[in-house]
């Protein structure tokens, strides 16, 4: 299904059964109210109109935002659905939201497409496409476009969500992971490793119990206010799988420059500290959804991190570490007992350790 | 955090540090060759590398990173005969984390789940036994690996699972026993050891008792240390102390966990469950006497190894590989031929690149960052 903007209404399919089956993938009308019942109903109604097989964007408009366009896409299988902090929704609209925003566009356009596992309760749909609803609310983007399959019992878990982004990038600016000098500062936005800890919390297989909740947030508006502070700034990621230790090493390998952050101003909680003392786990890897790494030149520094303190979602925003000649492509460090070590990538998925 | 900040004070680890040096500087024969203390726990290894502490040790004083990664220690034969287990259509195979990733001949775990067996991660033996309550039709089988510290966790499921009359679970024992294995380095003609760092873990259930030995016989100092950065640095000066003063004792640093009796209750269930095999097999070390146990005949039907038939091959070390002589000293881990090469967190040929608490992975991932580019 794809939803055109243009303001013309129609009456929207209804569902009146509790799960979802194989009839809803269809193709006829079942898969049509399924898509009206869930998802148009969801987004916003004002642009709704007969479902054309792509979404219509006015370039003209488009261009008012700037010279290049950005675009991008991201899967979310989450395990749980719901965990404190969001859910699926929440993080699909943020996930994509983010991922524009951290190449300095500014977001405005999803598509949603959504694999559905046969059996899932109509009920829990409902929930995550309002949670979508709401976050791209929040996050000033539209739904334009869209796609559903239902699938076999065991063929997928639940409810799998690809949201792919368009925005558009500002003339002039420039930001690369490839652009870190020596002397440039490092910044994050706020408390580290949450999200990770509050999904591994959340399974419930850990029988821990943890009052850790999510980060997930969309940062547009965050980015903006960074760079209208710091219009030096070099490279900005949000630090999802992988964690700080992953995108720190991604900007110093494309950069050929070294890495120094402490550990004694690297902001992480301490429960989540706690939640990985006990499982072995090293919360520089532990993912986040709501959290940047930006590298700013020195100069700007201040400007910038007093703009991050300034947004709702940067408020504990510090400066964790500079960029230095050294050895190109190596983050190293400095630990709270006064050693170094390296910060280097994982090879796989962080394991808990057995003793 | 409370607990755990008072162990990790960057002010009181500047002083001992600095009596370190004043203390390694009195030993005479660090003037011809650096004092060589080897850390026998995977977990201190682990410690050493995530602090930095090597890079803040002076020069003469030289870590050795011992045996006690029993994830490094599992020989290829051994994952082959978990993997078999685990692709029987009946089977649930339950491990924990980090055994996932370690290489059989063929493959690992990790491979063998992507294959399509049923492989499932657990927290504790107890999280197996409650999966084999709740899939009654399915054979639960878990991977029961590690020293001392894991082994009263597993002989206690055991024993729940024989009260509660469960029929459809079973552990496959890979458990080993530090003592022995300490016994064999110390008898290896090449060695070259001055003091020992003793497992921490491994002592909160086994005491200090079984150590004396090291003192006794081989005259080598022992210091039962914890895991905290500033446990370790005491540790070490208290073994620079008894070389200093000529004397080899077992002490015990972490006395706030350890009691020197160990932890009977804990003792006694692991006794009745498990005894000692004539003989196990070591990834790197080869075959060493009594040093792993096997489940107890009272309780052969919780014994994967008597339930299932399973490959049981011998599979040799690639002959490239040098990590006995790294676990002994020999050796450090960049020395070795295939460092980095051939052998990598990746692709690791060797034991001791497979977990993060084995000394090279330690060293390719972590870096010992002064020692290293010393060295490179």
């Amino acid at each position: 299904m794809n939803i055109v903007p243009l303001p013309r209404r129609r009456n929207l399919g209804q569902i009146h059964v509790a799960k979802v089956t194989l009839a809803h993938g269809g193709g006829g009308k079942a898969m049509k109210d399924l898509i009206d019942d869930v998802f148009v109903s969801a987004f916003d109604n004002t642009h709704l109109a007969p479902l054309e097989d792509q979404a219509r964007l006015d370039l003209a408009k488009l261009a008012a935002y700037g010279d290049r366009l950005a675009f991008t896409t991201d899967s979310f299988v989450v395990d749980p659905l719901f965990f404190p902090g969001g859910d699926i929704g929440k993080l699909a609209v943020c996930g994509t939201v983010n991922d524009l925003a951290v190449g300095g566009a500014t977001p405005l356009y999803l598509s949603c497409a959504a694999i559905i596992e046969e059996g899932v309760e109509l009920a829990l749909l409902r929930r995550i496409a309002s949670s979508m609803a709401e976050t791209a609310r929040a996050a000033g983007v539209h739904f334009v476009t869209g796609d559903t399959k239902v699938v076999q019992k065991g063929a997928c878990d639940r409810v799998f969500l690809t949201t792919t982004g368009i925005g558009v990038i500002r003339p002039g600016r420039l930001l690369g992971a490839d652009r870190a000098r020596p002397g440039d500062i490092v910044l994050v936005n706020g408390v580290l490793g949450d999200h990770g800890a509050a999904i591994l919390g959340a399974r419930g297989d850990m029988a821990l119990e943890s009052p850790i909740e999510s980060d997930c947030a969309p940062l547009a508006g965050l980015i903006e206010a960074l760079l209208a502070a710091a219009p030096g700034t070099r490279a900005i990621r949000d630090a999802t799988r992988g964690g700080i230790a992953t995108v720190l090493n991604e900007f110093a390998q494309a950069s050929n420059v070294a890495i120094e952050i402490e550990e004694a101003v690297t902001p992480i909680r301490t429960e989540v500290k706690g939640f990985c003392e006990i499982l072995g786990l090293d919360p520089l890897y532990l993912a986040n959804e709501g959290k940047i790494v930006a590298v700013v030149p020195a100069g700007e520094a201040d400007a910038a991190i007093s703009a991050l303190r300034g947004h709702r979602y940067g408020e504990s925003a510090v400066a964790i570490g500079e960029v230095r000649a050294g050895i190109p492509g190596r983050v190293t460090m400095k630990t709270v007992f006064g050693g170094t070590r390296i910060v280097d990538m994982l090879v796989g998925e962080q394991l808990p350790r057995i003793c | 955090m409370k607990y755990v900040d008072e162990f990790r004070d960057a002010e009181k680890a500047r002083v001992l540090v600095h009596e370190i040096e004043t203390l390694a500087s009195s030993i005479e024969f660090a003037k011809e060759r650096p004092i060589a203390i080897m850390e026998v726990c995977g977990g201190h290894t682990h410690s050493i590398f995530r602090y930095g502490l090597e890079g803040m040790l002076p020069k003469s004083i030289e870590l050795v990173h011992g045996p006690g990664c029993p994830v490094c220690v599992l020989p290829m034969g051994r994952v082959d005969d978990c993997v078999a287990i685990a692709e029987r259509p009946e089977v649930i195979f339950t491990t924990f984390g980090d055994a996932m990733r370690v290489p059989g001949s063929k493959k690992s775990l990790l491979q063998a789940k992507a294959d399509g067996a049923d492989v499932r991660m657990v927290y504790s033996p107890m999280d197996a036994l409650a999966l084999a309550k709740k899939n009654p039709d399915r054979e639960v089988v878990f991977f029961a690996i590690g020293f001392e510290t894991t082994v009263p966790s597993t002989a206690l499921t055991v024993l729940q699972a024989k009260a509660d009359g469960i029929k459809n679970f079973s552990v496959f024992c890979n458990h080993i026993t530090i003592v022995p294995t300490i016994k064999a380095i110390l008898d290896s003609p090449d060695l070259q050891l001055d003091g020992f760092l003793g497992p921490g873990h491994v002592s909160m259930v086994i005491g200090t008792a079984p150590y004396e030995f090291v003192s006794n016989y081989y005259k080598r100092p022992m210091v039962v240390a914890g895991f905290e950065p500033l446990d370790i640095l005491q540790s070490i000066w208290m073994v620079l102390k008894q070389i200093r003063e000529g004397r080899a004792e077992i002490e015990n640093q972490y006395a706030r966990i350890v009691p020197d009796g160990g932890n009977s209750p804990a003792l006694s269930a692991v006794a009745e469950v498990y005894e000692l095999r004539e003989f196990f097999e070591w990834r790197g070390l080869g075959s060493i006497d009594h040093s792993g146990l096997r489940v107890r005949e009272a309780f052969r039907e919780f014994d994967a190894e008597v339930k299932f038939t399973m490959p049981n091959i011998k599979i040799a070390d690639p002959k490239s590989c040098q990590c006995g002589e790294v676990l002994k000293g020999v050796i450090k881990p960049w020395q070795c031929k295939v460092f980095g090469t051939a052998c990598t967190p990746e692709t690791p040929l060797g034991a001791l690149m497979v977990s993060s608490e084995g000394a090279c992975a330690a060293y390719y991932q972590y870096g010992g960052v002064k020692t290293y580019e010393a060295a490179s």
